[in-house]
């Protein structure tokens, strides 16, 4: 393998694995505070990808990503509010199944609407510039996106430890019922976790479907669950965490099918997750002491 | 009131001739219908499927994703040692069989006629052994997990199972992504109802022995169970393997009632469509699964398909009516179910003679006084 | 309640079963009487003898728009030829239609539902996994299909029941790699995607053919992605570093415009090609300049003039498309695809045998397929001994100026 395609590879690992990083900080918030894999988030990055192929058909670029987060945000919090919350005090079963049923209604529901086929995805000029170093050749979002990811996640740590929502946040991961007592609205929090899960998801459906071209109801299923164990790997509930794991996970995924095994490549990320659920099952940067395996 | 145990027995065994008479009468005319007998039998293979998930979720209380997994297993075995020797070549038309196997197939072709005849059995249950295996050697890590873990534990083992099988290092066996087809089914429905019965009252006897009493004691509480004296990792493994033994052998009647598999039939949503049934059919409730599985196989396949065309009443044509639709119903039934009825069609119940002769007593009695009434 | 409820559910569900197992008992009578007896002795009660044509084509899925164009050739073809001659009795042909989904497990019950709607003769798919899974399932019913641009040598081999009207991938392979070669190609990357008959089918044989023209070290990659894949980087990054003078990628609609952009996008300059799916509109729409100069092979060609039907058929589907903006949306516009032209030929090939059976018979129908002769637009079609149509000739299209334009007929012997 020469240099160049090394490079090559390495670009294309580091973009994916941004993207992921997004992606994998809404399972870890969501997890954190509710103790639940939202399952649904997969399916939520998914439909911000057809809001923007819709905004984009009427209104310019900037309108239409700003169009694209409003809509993520609020069909995250819909969610939250109508599939969550009715069963806050249900068994654990009934509301992995419920997260579990939205991701089938929100998959069903796109089919029924933008049908199975792939939609185009429509091109931001600027992002689809196309730079060419040497014999090294990549389009403008595959720089920004680790850059951005990194960008954001700061702002993200920077808001959990220094503002009044943050440090309620977490409070109420640490301990639901208590924090509750001290007088922190439960439900605002778990909303503003939504809110900032959805947000991130809107912004890696961006990146990522600009570099991929075309969406599909299902295009969201395996980033949703790779991104859970990106989440998983990192430790859940350490944002950092989220973060390392979504580069690793991409860059591995690269490199599995840049050595050809391009079969083996979705089946690496839930060995990966076996593996380390076995050994360290707190993950890199997980708290020692929580009692979840 | 209780009712008589000869006369439980009878009424059970008058149903079950009751079952395999209209069987029969309707395999008169297979092209008639084709339709209804496809759906029974496909509904009474899920109805295997749900009552082994439930086994595992309902009554073990370990939430596992990995049916789909299992199933290809047993598919995938017992698809590769049922197609006949002289399809074979045209099967792995691209990349060949294994001599192995071939030489194996050709050594059993020569088996005495008894052999013969017991051979869809036989590979039926090597592919529940297969399955049972794979379930041993994935449990002793995976079922140290808990609730959510497990299920994108074992959801993760399926998928790994399903990219192996269809990889091009497995060519030669699995026939890698061109899947497996001309897999000789069975000759009637009678004998797939019959494999089913067998493998569900397996199950419910299982459930009611006292492995079945220790596997709700670790559902209700784990650290109880097990300061009763419950060994609580090989109940678990118990449960797990037993339940992938029977998903296996289901996933082999599928391949033999489909003729024809490949690896992107055992995907997610194969399992997301086994957890539907057994969440409406009742968690905990294995009559609530089989019903479930027949009704919601008849009317995804059959009843509600209509949903999927474009319909027009008196000129008007029905907007919401167009491909995909029907999908979307189930998924807003299963969210309905969940949301609101979370005990589904039988809750934790079962079907017994006894419970249906009060039913229909109250019945009769809410609607005297109805009558009166209004009279 | 809830209890209750369920067993209101659980007895209507076992009345309904009831009452299908009954109504069965006297509709199997009468089926039967029909099929074995002549039935122009008794005309059906809505005023004419009907034969039904079964089309088992993927109208959602994958390949839902190649399988939509296929159905408006046969539903063109049906509006051309509503009747049928058979026997001295005048029927009405009724087309069936379902939807297998482009996935082969659906592709078991449409099959299951056209069988017991009582057709008499299937015409389909597009797309050969899911013929090949409906297979097995034809043959056992008695019903014989015929196949339109299922390319793959699967689904007519051992079945007797299937016959098809377009070429073999064997032949397509093969067709292609010569094409490579005469163009001065000396080395080729192929792609294909896992899990899909066609896709891994076509790219084998073409792997084969140019490795015999060029020596076993022409073929400097090969690569396979995933179903739902749309991130081809790695893998074009891969071809690459090989630079390879052409790529093979037989794939279908939906993946073409995504690998034609990344590959262009990472900088490749290599020639793509592909089979017969690539015909299509909406590739060139999504995919814009960088379709530029992709070579594929197919069934058909618009502007050939030297077949007359052709020309005909080409200016009244025209019309048939334009008379419906429904239909001309999903076509991408009111260029003939080769599977249009397939779809109205297999329909004429289903009357033609209807004819020469004289009889709604299935056995009979089936008997007649292999020795009929039917002038079609795509050729002349008569049967081999596979049940595959003899056709020899493959047209080689190039995009040019955002427009499939025919570069030149090619044929093998």
């Amino acid at each position: 393998m020469s240099f160049s395609t090394l490079i090559q590879h390495c670009l294309t690992g580091i973009s994916l694995g941004g993207a992921y990083a997004l992606i994998a900080i809404g399972y870890t918030m969501v997890y954190g505070i509710l103790r639940l894999i939202n399952f649904a988030h997969g399916e939520i990055f998914m439909m911000a990808g057809y809001f923007m192929i819709f905004s984009m058909a009427s209104f310019p670029w900037p309108i239409s990503v700003t169009i694209t987060i409003a809509g993520t945000i609020l069909l995250g919090v819909a969610i939250e509010r109508a599939a969550y919350k009715p069963l806050r005090s249900a068994p654990r079963m009934s509301i992995m199944i419920s997260a579990i049923g939205v991701s089938y209604l929100l998959q069903n529901l796109a089919t029924y609407l933008f049908s199975a086929l792939p939609q185009s995805y429509p091109e931001i000029p600027i992002l689809k510039k196309i730079f060419q170093i040497g014999a090294v050749s990549a389009s403008l979002v595959t720089f920004i996106t680790p850059v951005l990811t990194i960008l954001l996640v700061y702002a993200l740590v920077m808001l959990i430890n220094h503002s009044k929502i943050g440090m309620a946040m977490r409070a109420v991961s640490k301990d639901f019922e208590t924090s509750a007592l001290m007088g922190i609205k439960i439900n605002n929090v778990i909303s503003m976790t939504f809110v900032i899960g959805s947000f991130l998801a809107a912004v890696g459906s961006i990146l990522y479907f600009t570099d991929r071209m075309s969406v599909t109801p299902f295009s969201g299923t395996l980033p949703g669950l790779k991104c859970f164990v990106a989440a998983v790997f990192g430790g859940i509930g350490s944002i950092p965490g989220a973060v390392v794991g979504g580069f690793v996970i991409g860059v591995c995924e690269t490199a599995l099918v840049a050595l050809g095994y391009s079969t083996f490549s979705d089946a690496f990320t839930f060995v990966l997750l076996i593996v380390m659920l076995l050994f360290r099952p707190t993950g890199l940067f997980g708290e020692k002491n929580i009692d979840k395996v | 009131m209780m009712m008589k145990k000869s006369m439980r027995i009878l009424l059970s065994g008058f149903l079950v001739l009751l079952v395999a008479v209209f069987l029969l009468m309707v395999e008169q005319d297979k092209a008639q219908n084709g339709m209804l007998l496809s759906v029974l039998e496909k509904g009474v293979i899920l109805a295997v499927v749900a009552v082994a998930m439930n086994l595992l979720n309902g009554f073990t209380g370990l939430f596992s994703l990995g049916q789909a997994g299992f199933m290809a297993i047993g598919a995938y075995t017992t698809a590769i040692l049922l197609i006949p020797v002289d399809a074979v070549d045209s099967v792995y038309y691209m990349n060949g069989i294994n001599p192995g196997i071939k030489a194996f197939k050709t050594l059993l072709e020569s088996a005495p006629g008894a052999v013969q005849m017991a051979y869809p059995y036989l590979a039926l249950i090597v592919g529940g052994l297969m399955g049972a295996l794979f379930a041993a050697l994935i449990g002793i890590p995976v079922l140290r997990l808990k609730s959510d873990y497990l299920a994108v534990a074992t959801l993760g083992f399926s998928e790994i199972i399903r990219a192996i099988l269809s990889s091009p290092q497995m060519d030669t066996i699995t026939n890698g992504s061109y899947g497996l087809n001309k897999i000789p089914g069975f000759s009637s429905i009678l004998i797939t109802f019959i494999i089913a019965g067998v493998c569900i009252g397996l199950m419910a006897l299982l459930i009611r022995s006292t492995y079945g009493r220790a596997f709700k004691a670790i559902r209700e509480d784990e650290i109880a169970a097990e300061a009763m004296g419950i060994n609580l990792f090989r109940h678990k493994e118990l449960s797990f393997v037993v339940s992938s033994f029977f998903t296996a052998i289901a996933g082999g009647m599928l391949a033999m009632f489909m003729r024809s598999i490949e690896a992107k039939t055992f995907s997610i949503t194969l399992t997301y469509d086994i957890l539907l049934i057994v969440v409406i059919g009742g968690l905990g409730s294995i009559t609530g699964s089989v019903i479930g599985a027949l009704l919601v196989t008849a009317s995804k396949e059959w009843w509600l398909r209509f949903f999927d065309t474009p319909l027009s009443i008196g000129g008007i044509s029905i907007p919401l009516f167009r491909p995909g639709f029907r999908m979307v119903v189930f998924s807003v039934l299963l969210m309905v179910v969940v949301l609101f009825y979370r005990r589904g069609l039988m809750g934790d119940r079962e079907f017994s003679w006894d419970g249906l002769y009060g039913l229909i007593k109250r019945l009769i009695k809410r609607q005297r006084p109805s009558k009166g009434g209004a009279a | 309640m809830k209890r209750r409820l369920a067993f209101a559910l659980a007895a209507v569900m076992s009345f309904s079963l009831l009452a299908g197992c009954s109504s069965s008992g006297t509709t199997s009578a009468a089926g039967s009487s029909a099929g074995s007896q002549a039935a122009s002795e008794q005309p059906a009660a809505d005023g004419g003898n009907v034969v039904k044509i079964g089309v088992f084509e993927p109208v959602t899925g994958e390949n839902g728009g190649g399988g939509f164009q296929e159905v408006l050739g046969i539903r063109y073809a049906n509006q051309l030829f509503p009747t049928v001659e058979i026997g001295g009795t005048e029927y009405t042909v009724e087309l069936v239609e379902v939807d297998n989904k482009s996935d082969k497990t659906e592709a078991v019950t449409a099959a299951q539902s056209l069988v017991s709607s009582g057709v008499s003769i299937v015409l389909g798919s597009y797309g050969s996994g899911v013929s090949i899974a409906a297979g097995p399932i034809f043959e056992e019913n008695s019903i014989p299909a015929i196949g339109v641009s299922c390319t793959n040598p699967q689904v007519t081999a051992g079945n007797d029941w299937y016959f098809r009207v377009c070429f073999i991938d064997p032949f397509q392979g093969t067709v292609m790699a010569n094409f490579a070669t005469q163009e001065g190609a000396k080395t080729a990357a192929i792609i294909t995607q896992l899990g899909d008959d066609y896709s891994s089918g076509l790219g084998n044989y073409f792997k084969k053919a140019f490795a015999e023209a060029n020596g076993e070290a022409s073929i400097v990659a090969e690569e396979q992605f995933q179903t739902n894949q749309t991130d081809f980087k790695a893998i074009l990054t891969n071809i690459k570093s090989a630079n390879p003078d052409v790529i093979f990628a037989p794939s279908s609609i939906t993946t073409a415009p995504l690998l034609i952009q990344q590959a262009r996008e990472l900088g490749i300059t290599s020639t793509i090609m592909a089979g017969d799916t690539w015909e299509n509109q909406t590739i060139i729409d999504n995919a814009g300049e960088n379709a530029e100069g992709v070579c594929i092979s197919t069934f058909f060609d618009e502007n050939d003039t030297s077949n007359p039907a052709a020309g005909e058929f080409v200016t009244g589907f025209k019309e048939f498309l334009n008379a419906n903006p429904d239909y001309l949306n999903r076509n991408g516009g009111d260029g003939v695809a080769a599977v249009s032209a397939l779809g109205y030929d297999a329909y004429l090939t289903a009357l033609e045998a209807l004819k020469a059976a004289g009889s709604t018979d299935t056995t009979a129908i089936r008997d007649a397929i292999g020795s009929v002769q039917v002038t079609g637009v795509t050729g002349n079609i008569t049967f081999g001994e596979n049940g595959d149509a003899n056709k020899d000739m493959a047209y080689i299209k190039t995009v040019e100026d955002g427009a499939f334009k025919f570069l030149k007929t090619v044929t093998l012997n």
